[in-house]
């Protein structure tokens, strides 16, 4: 088995499930607001509100933005842990992929924290 | 006159590698490309490279033939070379010992991981451990690996991991024997694998189906190899 610190699932199997999983809360998310907006051409802001003052509609997108969050996040570590390696491109590898992990994890956490905002703003 | 485009390096005379340009005179026959590589070596005897059985069987010929991966005495002319031109590199992605040998230690250090041999932790019988035909024909598509390494060494996954991905080889080996009917240690060898790196760097683009020259599936065996993970997992 190999281990990774910066991995938080530390499993393949959660990493895959919580991408597959989300993958499908997104697509189902996707759907339910391209038909609100296919379906109202005229659609304003008061009708757009009007649709988010339903906690279901509240809940459903703060999934879809918590599947956002978690399949940017196993995708991304996945990404640098391929590219930015001792192997490829040096010694000074670990030290900046722990940078970019960080910078990974902070711009997520702000993206959901905003979202979160945003979807009890409207 | 066949070009031939060769990658030379020994690494106690040469600072870098280089492509030497070659004419081969094939006599306009469909030789294989092992055949080319011996009659270049016949004029020149520094020139490297591994064989031995020259019908698929053994596996020591991978080498990389203008772009795709394959065993040097069963690919034909015809089926690679474009324009009258062969481009003849080693396996991308591990050190390359001279010429066209690389290091295969890393390769076979997956391998290993991946115990490739029956564990049964019940008595041996007095004879031998029997399989119904139904449990055998699961083997099928499996045992005929001959760890050739041209599916591990055409998967970038293996390129930027290969100490921590198994890789197409492994990942096909260790499910022959996660599918033998004789093999107890099912919990233990999937309890190796659950992590992010062993199985899961396969993102599926099937770079190992591809160039199999025995034409089996890896993707397929470590498609199944997740599912057991899974419903290990669940």
């Amino acid at each position: 088995m190999v281990t990774a610190v910066t991995n938080f699932g530390r499993s393949g199997v959660a990493d895959w499930l919580v991408q597959r999983v989300g993958g499908v809360i997104l697509l189902l998310w996707l759907c339910f607001a391209g038909a609100i907006l296919l379906g109202n051409p005229d659609l304003g802001y008061q009708e757009w509100k009007a649709v988010f003052e339903a906690t279901w509609v509240r809940i459903f997108s703060l999934a879809a933005l918590l599947s956002l969050a978690a399949h940017a996040w196993v995708g991304l570590w996945c990404t640098l842990t391929d590219y930015i390696t001792p192997r490829l491109i040096g010694a000074h590898a670990n030290l900046l992929r722990g940078v970019l992990v960080l910078v990974c994890i902070a711009t997520l956490f702000i993206y959901v924290v905003w979202g979160i905002q945003i979807i009890w703003g409207i | 006159m066949l070009q031939v485009s060769l990658y030379r390096y020994n690494p106690e005379t040469d600072s870098e590698p280089f492509m030497q340009d070659l004419e081969v005179d094939t006599g306009g026959r469909d030789l294989m490309v092992l055949d080319v590589l011996e009659m270049i070596k016949a004029s020149d005897p520094s020139v490297t490279f591994r064989r031995s059985c020259r019908e698929g069987v053994c596996g020591s010929d991978g080498v990389n033939m203008n772009g795709k991966n394959g065993l040097a005495c069963i690919t034909p002319l015809s089926e690679t070379v474009r324009n009258n031109k062969l481009v003849v590199r080693p396996l991308p992605g591990l050190p390359v010992v001279r010429d066209l040998v690389v290091d295969l230690e890393l390769f076979y250090q997956q391998y290993e991981k991946i115990e490739p041999y029956l564990q049964n932790h019940n008595p041996a019988p007095a004879i031998e451990r029997l399989q119904s035909p139904e449990e055998r024909a699961k083997l099928d598509g499996l045992y005929e690996c001959i760890l050739c390494a041209c599916c591990s060494t055409s998967c970038p996954s293996f390129w930027w991991n290969p100490e921590r991905f198994i890789g197409p080889a492994g990942l096909l080996q260790s499910y022959r024997f996660l599918a033998d009917s004789r093999d107890t240690a099912t919990e233990e060898r999937l309890a190796k694998l659950d992590d992010p790196y062993s199985v899961f760097r396969c993102h599926g683009i099937q770079n190992c189906v591809s160039v199999c020259p025995k034409g089996l599936n890896p993707t397929q065996a470590i498609g199944k190899v997740r599912n057991l993970l899974l419903q290990r997992a669940t």
